[in-house]
């Protein structure tokens, strides 16, 4: 903020000037003020609900500010709609990929194009190509987006941009869903944009990430800039500080330990899958011991959902002795059976898998503690209730209160709660997606440290995320999935970001083996 | 049995159908947008009276068509309106319309119950219709038989080879990412809702006019649940539901052809063959799970509100 001042001869690309905006019950944006220059690449930092997305949405057009101006080229403008943002020049790389499954890349992209931009590109798969080669995105104009990886999607959405000759380029956590590899395929893309005088704005909560690329950081907390700065004249810990405020210590690492006896087991298990976007699992071979936290990193859609369904039970197909928790078949055994006999599951989707949106807390709370709260087929509401009530004060849990439906709740408190209900049941095997995805940080170090307690009582813990830094945090041992093959198990202490990213990229598949998979997929 | 025999039994198959594919071909549109309009039967009711009317009032067929559209218009609009905007649940706004439409119907068309008028006239198309057999089954009806083919095929090109035919698919598949990338969601669902109407309004008025040039209470006999089964029958393929509406108006008249050879079945359970093909073809559908998630459109049924986008 203080360098607006000083005046460069070159004007900037985009200032914004004490944008505010109100929703019922939270100011998320509070006269925020910010200057991008040609060329220049940005980061927004900040804790979820710091008001990035929100800032960045009313830069793209999707959410009008309610006061507060935007200036574009010197200019005072009004981005009304997301046409308008791309008219100007501004494209933006959304979290959640807003692609169509069912059309091809050109398609996809042809959309977005306004028909004198069409007619002045002329042949489309032609560009597509060509920008391909030029930035190494490697895209096939032709093929099905569903057929396409997480990665591959991503250089679409970027491609999307490119066609239109992009002024600024938003991006929206871009690099939580790839591989390490991948992500520094990303960064080259975009230093190639930056010199070409394209202003990129960044956001992300990943600090080594931010001090590699970024030249410049502004740091939202609460809706309020907090500072902007170089993040190379910082550490990572001094801008961690600011994101947070001095409320919370990030804990440098937590102790590890050896498990004992193997409580859970997969013996070679190969499935196919159901969806027509899934992954087959292929050769699975795992064994979970008690007092230790397994941990398997992945890119999304590499097999972690047919994985979890397996194990829980959702996925009904019988595969009997393939599966074993205390040296017993359970592979042929009903979800509410694996439950009873002390397992207990934590999903990826919090709403519609871990908690029926509908439904209070209360009554939630029920549907995984039959056992405890049912006498003489009536529920004892008042304990039940007394229950839930402990649950949200012990892991602070926002909300109204035990009556609130789950779907009123933020994905982070409600994700609390169902951590919560589950870690209560004092399961023996806990099989866990994602445990503090979209958390904020002083509820994600309270995850942890029940996630470690129950450890530490005895619990052996199956955890599934695509977060290495919290799975290297966490985990005792430690594999990663890619394309339904499970990697090599080893102790968190003798491996290395590289090797799990690697591992990530599929480096430890066999290749005669995945031959004769993908033969048997074919004749089966 | 011999060829003229078959070919007055196509014909026949073919004029049955109608209704069944103009309803389809609009509500085949209407769910490619992602929404479910179940009140098919109340909006062809509604048109099949208001054509009625029109027409015998005026003396003008063409006017009785176009006023059945712009009921089938106006009638979509509220459905539009009530789900769209107010966010009504589709299934349940859509049945209500139904109930809404069959009693506003018989209310209105009470004083005409049983009048006739003069129907449209077929019109044979000179040289086609002196093809041997094809041209008698083809060539030799009124002209809403002749806009339907025209309607098939103009809808098959839109839908598979325009930008408004991605457009469409889009919004139907992922509306909040059409949201973002600058499509006006609310704006393409109710013209796929509206379309749906106008086309539900012709089958009725063809119902009234050309079928039997009558009005009578209820007359539509549940061709409207006929049609929305045949949308998934054909798998929201065009052409598809072409061959279903004429398979299953062959179905209808089966109890005819039944008779020609000397067989007398039940005619209600002949009536049932329409819905146990639908099942039938749902079920092998859903066997394979890989190809029922990329056939129907993905958020078929789902809201969308551009003020709640996550």
């Amino acid at each position: 903020m203080n360098n607006t001042k000083t005046a460069q001869h070159i004007s900037p690309r985009l200032e914004l000037i004490n944008i505010s905006k109100q929703y019922p019950g939270c100011l998320a944006n509070d006269n925020i003020s910010l200057s991008l220059m040609p060329g220049e690449i940005h980061a927004l930092l900040g804790e979820n609900g710091a008001g990035k997305s929100t800032l960045v949405k009313t830069i793209y057009g999707v959410v009008a500010p309610d006061t507060g101006q935007l200036i574009w080229d010197g200019k005072e403008i009004e981005i009304k709609s997301p046409s308008t943002a791309r008219e100007l020049g501004i494209g933006m790389v959304f979290q959640h990929f807003s692609l169509f499954e069912t059309l091809t890349v050109s398609q996809n992209i042809e959309l977005c194009l306004s028909k004198p931009q069409l007619a002045s590109i002329g042949n489309l798969a032609e560009k597509i190509r060509q920008l391909s080669q030029e930035y190494g995105l490697n895209i096939d104009p032709h093929r099905y987006v569903h057929s396409l990886s997480i990665g591959e999607r991503q250089r679409v959405e970027i491609m999307r941009c490119l066609v239109q000759s992009v002024k600024l380029l938003i991006l929206d956590e871009p690099t939580s869903v790839l591989t390490p590899q991948e992500v520094s395929g990303l960064f080259s893309v975009l230093r190639t944009l930056a010199k070409e005088g394209c202003s990129i704005l960044f956001i992300s909560h990943k600090l080594h990430e931010v001090t590699e690329i970024c030249e410049k950081a502004t740091i939202l907390r609460g809706g309020k800039v907090i500072n902007t700065c170089s993040p190379a004249d910082e550490t990572s810990h001094s801008i961690a500080k600011m994101m947070v405020g001095d409320l919370a210590e990030q804990d440098a690492g937590y102790s590890k330990k050896e498990g004992t006896e193997v409580r859970f087991q997969i013996h070679d298990l190969s499935l196919s899958t159901q969806h027509p976007f899934g992954t087959s699992l292929k050769h699975i071979n795992l064994e979970l011991k008690a007092g230790e936290i397994l941990g398997i990193a992945g890119v999304a859609g590499n097999g972690q959902d047919e994985l979890m369904a397996i194990i829980s039970g959702e996925d009904s197909r019988p595969v009997n002795a393939h599966l074993t928790m205390k040296n017993q078949p359970i592979g042929n055994l009903k979800t509410a059976t694996r439950r009873q006999f002390g397992m207990a599951y934590v999903p990826e989707e919090r709403l519609g898998r871990g908690a029926v949106p509908d439904m209070s807390l209360t009554e939630n709370t029920l549907l995984t503690h039959s056992q405890g709260f049912i006498k003489y087929g009536l529920v004892q509401w008042k304990q039940l209730k007394d229950y839930a009530k402990q649950l949200i004060s012990d892991y602070s849990v926002k909300c109204h209160g035990e009556f609130s439906e789950a779907k009123s709740l933020s994905g982070g408190n409600l994700q609390k709660f169902i951590m919560g209900r589950e870690i209560g049941q004092r399961p023996d095997v806990l099989i866990c997606a994602h445990p503090t995805w979209g958390v904020d940080v002083g509820a994600a170090l309270a995850i942890h440290q029940a996630l470690l307690e129950l450890r530490d009582q005895g619990a052996a813990i199956l955890l599934i995320s695509e977060d290495i830094d919290e799975l290297f945090l966490l985990a005792d041992r430690m594999a990663a999935v890619c394309d339904g093959y499970l990697s090599p198990i080893v102790r968190t202490q003798d491996t290395n970001i590289d090797q799990i990213g690697q591992w990530m990229a599929g480096t430890f598949i066999n290749n005669q083996q995945h031959d004769a998979d993908m033969l048997q997929e074919t004749t089966a | 049995m011999d060829a003229d025999f078959i070919a007055q039994i196509l014909f026949s198959a073919i004029k049955t159908g109608t209704p069944l594919l103009f309803i389809a071909l609009g509500e085949v549109i209407c769910e490619k947008s992602g929404v479910l309009n179940l009140g098919q039967e109340g909006m062809m009711l509604m048109g099949a009276v208001v054509g009625f009317l029109a027409a015998y009032s005026t003396g003008n067929m063409a006017f009785g068509v176009l006023a059945a559209m712009a009921m089938g218009c106006v009638m979509s609009l509220i459905f539009g309106v009530l789900v769209l905007h107010l966010g009504a649940n589709q299934v349940a706004t859509g049945l209500a319309l139904t109930i809404f439409g069959t009693g506003l119907s018989a209310f209105v068309g009470s004083d005409f119950v049983g009048k006739t008028i003069q129907g449209f006239n077929p019109i044979p198309i000179p040289y086609l219709s002196s093809i041997p057999y094809l041209g008698k089954i083809l060539f030799e009806h009124d002209l809403l038989v002749y806009l339907s083919f025209i309607m098939t095929v103009l809808i098959m090109y839109v839908t598979n080879k325009t930008r408004l035919g991605l457009t469409l698919k889009a919004v139907g598949e992922n509306p909040n990412a059409a949201n973002a990338i600058g499509i006006k969601v609310l704006r393409v669902r109710y013209l796929a809702i509206m379309f749906g109407g106008a086309m539900t309004g012709i089958a009725g008025a063809y119902m009234s006019l050309v079928y039997t040039p009558m009005w009578a209470e209820n007359m539509t006999a549940g061709r409207g649940w006929i049609a929305l089964a045949l949308v998934v029958f054909a798998s929201w393929r065009v052409g598809r539901i072409m061959l279903g509406a004429y398979l299953f108006g062959l179905a209808s008249i089966m109890h005819l052809v039944l008779q020609g050879f000397g067989w007398t079945i039940s005619t209600n359970l002949l009536a049932m063959l329409p819905y146990v093909a639908t099942v039938f073809v749902m079920v092998i559908i859903s066997a394979d799970k890989f190809k029922e998630k990329l056939l129907a459109p993905r958020s078929l049924g789902k809201p969308f509100d551009p003020r709640h986008m996550a």
